[in-house]
């Protein structure tokens, strides 16, 4: 039996069992995870996807604040009845840039992964004021407070960097220009033609929203919020992208 | 079955494993075979699903699996399945004529149900689950006989296809109400004149001298619309005014709101996201709610 009569040495030693424990934990996690990074079929390429804009960031942290990935998913899953409810099911290059992501399959409320567009910035606001003014059956709680709190993106440029640091390609250019941006999206009076440039249909093939969001003159939590809402599952045109069919 | 317990040391016949913790000794009996046996069972199986499924990475892809596994393959076979089990009727839907499909039960069966999901998926959230709407918000009530463009299926069916003073089709039904007050066409005075005439034309309590002051500007600044005896226009959407219907609220309030600064109801155009026959279904389906003309 030679080595294998040895086990004694490792049953008698637990720091010796804790690393040789480890280290067979280590070779299965390795094989696992490892391949997501060089395999070129984890995440498709996909055109159109681009990094949130800064006041679409300041709305996506409202809503990592406040929780609503709690009750809303942000991924339609392959399977009829969700294509058919809410569209083309999620790729994964459409969260490539989601810090973490909201993927999920726990709904009390609906999947949100492309509700961007499906409706107007006015029906946004009433429903963030009272849900169920608008969806009488809704559970949904009343958020009529983030069109009170006044942002003025002081800590976009942070929040940025951060999100750079993990990969996020945004530009030095992008990172200068972090609060006019964030200004300029929800303001239709201001000039909006850096932002355009930086984010929209130049440089990524769809022009960035720019209004006013929240139809408040002051810049609100609510037009970041509704900002990033309008945004989401937007990005990729599937009537000229046809996915893969073999994953 | 039931054996007499004997310890390690009066029953030789199995070996211990030698260990021994105070007089305590360990016996070396093998597993259970029919435990032995599930689990090398388990092990083929494995192999054997990681052959018959996507399993093991290589270089630039992961093995695809001997049975082709793909879950957007399904779902797309599942969805084609669906859409031509539908296809025959889908298309007679489409060929029909709108104002004669009532006369057809079986299409119109088909009609009243794949409208009530396409609506249940488009439409309810601002007309509501019940298609009533959302009264003073904005959100037409679809079940009432009062139509901002027309309530017979040809106009109905144009409202969803283009949608309502939206800026992605540029056949969009528009109009626009201009800001009496807020762009100054009128004065604070003539809007409180011309606000309780309106609530006398829908029979509100109202103050006599301000309307009868208010009926001038109204024949002056609104009458081209909402008509002379506020009965409204659907060819341009002007909302009919001598009712108890309101879009966005009857009261005084409200009404000095709307001449003030006007209203700019929006609703999408449907014929980029439903197809057309989701679309003629749809509009049956609203059609036959009760407010259909």
């Amino acid at each position: 039996m030679g080595i294998l009569d040895k086990h004694k040495i490792i049953e008698t030693n637990a720091t010796l069992l804790l690393v040789f424990s480890f280290l067979v934990v280590t070779v299965g996690g390795l094989v696992q995870i490892v391949p997501l990074f060089y395999l070129e079929n984890t995440i498709e390429e996909v055109e159109g996807v681009r990094p949130y804009t800064p006041l679409e960031l300041a709305g996506r942290n409202v809503y990592l604040r406040e929780g609503c990935y709690v009750c809303h998913s942000q991924m339609i899953r392959p399977m009829r009845d969700e294509v058919e409810r809410y569209g083309h099911y999620s790729l994964a290059a459409e969260s490539m840039y989601d810090h973490p992501f909201q993927w999920g399959s726990k709904r009390t409320g609906p999947d949100l992964a492309r509700v961007g567009g499906r409706y107007s910035d006015e029906w946004h606001q009433d429903h963030f004021q009272n849900a169920k003014s608008v969806v009488p059956e809704s559970v949904m709680p009343p958020y009529g407070f983030l069109a009170r709190k006044e942002i003025d993106g002081r800590y976009i440029h942070d929040i940025m960097s951060t999100h750079r640091f993990v990969g996020v390609p945004y530009t030095d250019e992008m990172m200068e220009n972090a609060v006019a941006d964030f200004m300029a999206q929800a303001d239709p009076n201001a000039d909006s033609d850096g932002l355009q440039a930086r984010y929209g249909e130049e440089a990524f093939g769809h022009a960035v929203n720019v209004r006013n969001f929240d139809g408040q003159p002051q810049l609100t939590e609510m037009d970041a919020l509704i900002a990033y809402i309008q945004v989401l599952g937007t990005m990729v045109d599937f009537s000229t992208f046809t996915p893969d069919a073999s994953r | 079955m039931c054996a007499k317990r004997v310890t390690p040391a009066q029953n030789r016949q199995v070996e211990t494993t030698g260990h021994d913790w105070d007089g305590i000794e360990e016996y070396n009996n093998p597993l259970p075979r029919w435990w032995v046996w599930v689990f090398y069972a388990t092990i083929v199986w494995g192999i054997g699903y990681t052959i018959a499924y996507p399993a093991w990475p290589l270089i630039s892809a992961a093995t695809p699996g001997v049975l082709g596994a793909s879950t957007r393959a399904d779902v797309a076979a599942e969805i084609k399945r669906f859409d031509d089990a539908n296809a025959a009727i889908k298309q007679q839907l489409t060929d029909a004529d709108l104002t004669t499909v009532s006369d057809n039960p079986e299409l119109m069966a088909y009609a009243e149900r794949a409208g009530a999901a396409v609506f249940k998926t488009n439409c309810a959230q601002c007309h509501g689950s019940g298609a009533a709407g959302v009264e003073g918000k904005g959100y037409p009530n679809l079940l009432d006989d009062d139509w901002l463009w027309g309530g017979d299926i040809e106009n109905i069916h144009l409202t969803i296809t283009h949608g309502i003073r939206n800026t992605t089709d540029p056949d969009a039904r528009y109009s626009e109400m201009p800001k009496f007050g807020a762009d100054e066409l009128l004065e604070p005075q003539q809007i409180s004149e011309v606000v309780e005439y309106v609530l006398q034309l829908s029979g509100q309590e109202h103050d006599a001298a301000l309307a009868s002051a208010g009926q001038t500007v109204f024949v002056d600044n609104c009458a081209a619309c909402h008509m002379e005896d506020g009965s409204g226009d659907q060819a341009q959407g002007a909302p009919k005014l001598s009712d108890a219907i309101w879009l966005y609220g009857g009261s005084r309030e409200a009404i000095t709101e709307t001449v003030t600064n006007a209203r700019f109801g929006v609703m999408p155009n449907w014929n980029q996201r439903l197809s057309e026959d989701e679309i003629r279904a749809v509009a049956l389906y609203v059609h036959s709610r009760g407010g259909g003309q």
